[in-house]
């Protein structure tokens, strides 16, 4: 298994909280490819956050803890190793750019130092080196080098996120995760930022993991699509699996809820209702509540993975049924 | 050609800061005709926010007029405006600051009923809280409830049940869908259009997503550090982009579509600056691809209507003309 | 219209139910409740228990400085009166002086915290120089002061000691309201046309009171100690009233032959002052939000 930077096992996470146990992350399996770029789509509450942060294995522990599962980075599991060996791990294998710009920069250091600093605390080189590459690393996202001795307070949020990107990949590592990467930023900025990862990621041969709320940020940068919804994969595919042969009502919700595919005057197709409490998960199918195909056996058991072709996977019961499509059976 | 609700004449806001006057509304002008959606799309800090306060009298305008329903708010007092508030409303942002968190869902949906003695008499004020609640979806047994135990969209729906709560004849929706999942903002977004025929209500709607005022407006306006760069009718816009602004603000919204065609993107470049102490040229001057350093530095462009009700904001364009 | 399926019960809960079913899962704060309620109604009782007179104050020489026994559990002090029921009566000073100068404190501090935070620009500079001028002075100073001029009773000494209470609660009044007249409900309150004190009152205050709660209990315990203070100076609660730092100062001339005359009231300050820090801290567990899931 050499072709994959990434996998996850049925990775499980909760939070317990005095109010009882939320369970964030429910038999998770999924893989990235090498040079692959995997989007992990949901709304909030999904788990995708928690997700990202177990590859780090860095979830807050208490209230968090991974129940069990593997997570395989690059042939070793981030799961068993050391603090030693996780320091090394994170930033030099993997590393993640958070959604908020403004909080991911230490406001009284210079944006140059902080890069120099990350790439410091991996590698052996010298101050003045390492300064120098982290002019290097500005110039590579579009930053004048001139203002590596500027504080982050005197960029804007788009120039920040730059910031935040040249630092996650001072060190070259070999898989990035990015939590939101464009969330906080306009439209125009947005387009800007999601280039300039695309082109860098193709550029160093990198994988990526994209948690992203936004299926039009997915089809611009994403190979792979997983579909998140209350802890568990709903349909894991291609990118043009997912876009194209949306198997999941969840997925088919989500297509449908979006304005920019519409025309003007057509009437969005919401999904009914609204995320179930993730301290309370409805039994069976977590989606069955909200789901328009949903029959008495959804809400029994919960479904497995059902192979569709190709390496596309859907979670869901329907498909027991003979000749179920979405849309068509009503 | 309905009864004109709302005017808004060359208005302007100034704030003073330390580096100098910032210009966040330049000289914005609209009508919004009785029932009709107006959209307002721009980024962060163009100055849609502060129109739309403005509007409402929760900001002082600097100049220009402002006439609603035929009369000229724009010098009226707090208290002179105190009345006019059953007549226009505002739905804000963020479902989550802008309910108070001390509040019930019953409190918070009646309190616009009491403080206008709309109705007097606790059965009533009661009976209309339901109405209000059931007309936006809200379930009867959450009038109990309190802002920080429900999601985003049921707090949003309180939002939309204060603003009717008046019966108002203008709502400012000041991005009222931003903060939600997009399961969500789809319900939101069909119970305002709902609400709007149901009850003939005029919108303002400000968004920074194009996608979700093409849905829904009749009417869109874009404003870039504000000023207003393009205005025209939905389809107008969406079909004939005109300004260089507009057109990198629609390419740059991420399509949700695979192996289909897409147009090319057109990245701009830079990012947008604050409008402190502007000179006089035109203000995407150096974002713009298309720009005559000649003309575009000298002159601060002006609405010039192209076709009908189509007007932009362009040196380029007006010389053209 | 998008219907919502609400299939599972909301149980409803406000912010105060919701903190209070927080407080009562810490355990420090809810022995600290305890113990000050019991002080509470322990301070009542007595009243009704002992004669001031007879029992409190009179002097009874032949059974001076007795050892704490069966017949006297604390023992008698130099006086022979009996220390237990000095020791429950005197509760009512430390509980009175504590909780009057909080809350006349209380009062001034966010009344002019709330006008400062809420107007800024001069109004927040003049109040805000007058109360950093005050903060700026030692306490006892402050305190030694107003006691001497106005003369030694129970009501000087409350008045003296809210001087330092109101200048602290001014400052957290402030900045609580100072975050709180940013937010949005503040706005869409005004957008509502309310009048700017309906405002303050019914959206801003409710909505401040979590840091200002948790500084009550935190103070009462400091104006306690500085009252105990003032009394063990000779400048507090007049003699022969049983307050707890009179209690002590009588008791150091017998530290070496008579040591629980000073290790009773001073065990008792310490206990009721504890018993409030730890509800304070409890309750800034339970008011903060971001416990909230």
């Amino acid at each position: 298994m050499t072709d994959k930077i990434l996998e996850v096992k049925d990775l499980v996470v909760q939070y317990v909280t005095d109010d009882g146990c939320v369970e964030a992350v429910n038999d998770l399996s999924f893989s990235i490819g090498k040079k692959k770029t995997l989007g992990l789509v949901g709304e909030t509450g999904a788990g995708k956050t928690t997700t990202a942060l177990s590859i780090l294995n860095l979830i807050p522990s208490p209230p968090g803890e991974i129940k069990s599962g593997s997570i395989m980075l690059d042939g070793s599991d981030v799961l068993t190793m050391d603090q030693e060996e996780l320091q090394k791990m994170r930033g030099n294998d993997v590393a993640m750019i958070f959604q908020d710009p403004m909080t991911a920069l230490n406001p009284v250091m210079t944006i140059g130092e902080q890069i120099a600093e990350s790439i410091e605390l991996h590698e052996k080189i010298s101050k003045k080196e390492s300064m120098e590459r982290a002019k290097e690393m500005l110039k590579l996202v579009g930053i004048a080098e001139s203002r590596a001795y500027d504080y982050p307070h005197q960029f804007s949020g788009g120039m920040r996120q730059r910031v935040v990107i040249a630092i996650a990949l001072a060190c070259n590592p070999k898989l990035l995760l990015a939590d939101e990467p464009t969330t906080a930023l306009d439209v125009t900025i947005q387009a800007q930022v999601l280039e300039l990862i695309k082109k860098l990621i193709t550029e160093r041969d990198m994988s990526m993991l994209l948690i992203t709320h936004d299926l039009g940020v997915v089809a611009e940068v994403c190979d792979d699509v997983a579909v998140m919804y209350a802890g568990r994969i709903v349909e894991i595919g291609t990118a043009a699996e997912i876009f194209n042969e949306t198997a999941h009502p969840y997925t088919e919700g989500l297509f449908n809820s979006l304005p920019n595919l519409k025309q003007r005057g057509e009437k969005l197709v919401p999904i009914t209702g609204m995320m179930p409490d993730p301290m309370d998960l409805p039994e069976g199918c977590s989606f069955a509540p909200r789901c328009p195909y949903a029959t008495e056996a959804c809400k029994k058991a919960n479904p497995g993975l059902r192979h569709l072709g190709g390496s596309h996977y859907v979670a869901c019961q329907a498909y027991e049924r003979e000749n179920f499509k979405l849309g068509g059976e009503q | 050609m309905g009864k004109i609700l709302l005017e808004v004449d060359n208005l302007t806001k100034f704030f003073n800061t330390p580096s100098g006057q910032l210009h966040a509304v330049d000289g914005v002008s609209f009508q919004i005709e009785e029932g009709k959606t107006l959209g307002i799309v721009g980024e962060s800090g163009c100055g849609k926010s502060t129109t739309g306060r403005s509007i409402l009298k929760l900001i002082e305008p600097t100049g220009g007029k402002i006439i609603f329903d035929g009369k000229d708010i724009t010098n009226y007092s707090r208290r002179q405006m105190r009345p006019l508030r059953t007549e226009m409303q505002m739905i804000f942002q963020d479902p989550f600051s802008s309910l108070d968190p001390r509040q019930s869902v019953m409190q918070l949906i009646s309190e616009p009923i009491i403080e206008h003695k709309l109705l007097s008499g606790k059965a009533e004020i009661e009976k209309r809280t339901l109405e209000l609640m059931e007309t936006v979806g809200l379930a009867k047994r959450l009038m109990n409830s309190y802002p920080h135990e429900l999601d985003g969209g049921r707090r949003q729906r309180i939002g939309v049940a204060r603003a009717l709560a008046v019966n108002p004849k203008l709502i400012v929706c000041d991005e009222p869908v931003s903060a939600l999942d997009v399961s969500i903002q789809a319900q939101i977004l069909n119970l305002l259009e709902d609400l709007q025929k149901d009850l003939g209500l005029t919108y303002i709607f400000i968004t920074h997503d194009l996608s979700v005022v093409k849905y829904f407006s009749d009417d869109i306006a874009v404003m870039y550090m504000g000023q207003m760069v393009e205005k025209a009718p939905s389809d107008e816009i969406f079909a004939n982009p005109t300004h260089p602004y507009t057109k990198a603000l629609l390419s740059a919204i991420p399509i949700p579509t695979i192996g289909k065609e897409k147009p090319v993107r057109q990245l701009i470049r830079g990012e947008i600056t604050s409008p402190v102490n502007l000179p006089d040229e035109c203000r995407f001057f150096g974002r713009c691809d298309v720009c005559d350093e000649a003309i575009c530095k000298k002159c601060n462009p002006t609405l010039v209507e192209i076709s009908p009700k189509h007007f932009v904001a362009c040196n380029k364009i007006a010389m053209k003309e | 219209m998008a219907k919502l399926n609400d299939n599972n019960e909301v149980k409803s809960r406000s912010m105060a139910q919701e903190t209070w079913r927080r407080l009562i899962k810490n355990k420090g704060a809810v022995i600290g409740l305890i113990f000050l309620l019991t002080l509470v109604v322990v301070s009542i009782l007595s009243g009704f228990i002992y004669d001031y007179d007879t029992d409190i104050i009179a002097l009874n020489m032949g059974e001076a400085l007795q050892a704490p026994s069966a017949a006297h559990w604390f023992g008698t002090d130099s006086l022979g009166r009996d220390i237990f029921a000095r020791i429950l009566y005197g509760a009512r000073y430390s509980l009175m002086i504590g909780v009057g100068a909080v809350a006349i404190g209380l009062v001034i501090g966010v009344t002019l915290g709330a006008i400062a935070g809420f107007y800024g620009g001069a109004v927040d500079q003049i109040i805000m120089r007058v109360v950093d001028v005050f903060y700026s002075i030692p306490n006892i100073m402050i305190a030694v002061v107003i006691v001497s001029l106005l003369g030694t009773s129970t009501v000087n000494l409350l008045i003296a000691l809210c001087f330092t209470c109101a200048t602290s609660f001014t400052r957290i009044a402030r900045a609580s309201v100072m975050t709180i007249r940013d937010q949005e409900y503040v706005e869409a309150a005004y957008e509502l046309g309310l009048p700017t004190w309906k405002i303050i009152l019914k959206h801003i205050i409710p909505n401040c009171l979590s840091p200002i709660i948790v500084q009550v209990t935190l103070l009462i315990g400091t104006t306690i100690i500085a009252a105990s203070s003032l009394s063990f100076l000779g400048i507090g609660v007049p003699s022969p009233a049983p307050e707890w730092g009179a209690m002590l100062s009588e008791g150091r001339q017998h530290i070496r032959d008579a040591s629980y005359m000073c290790v009773i009231p001073g065990i008792a300050i310490m206990l009721t002052v504890l018993a409030l820090n730890l509800l304070g801290d409890g309750l800034r567990d339970a008011l903060d939000p971001k416990m909230k899931k």
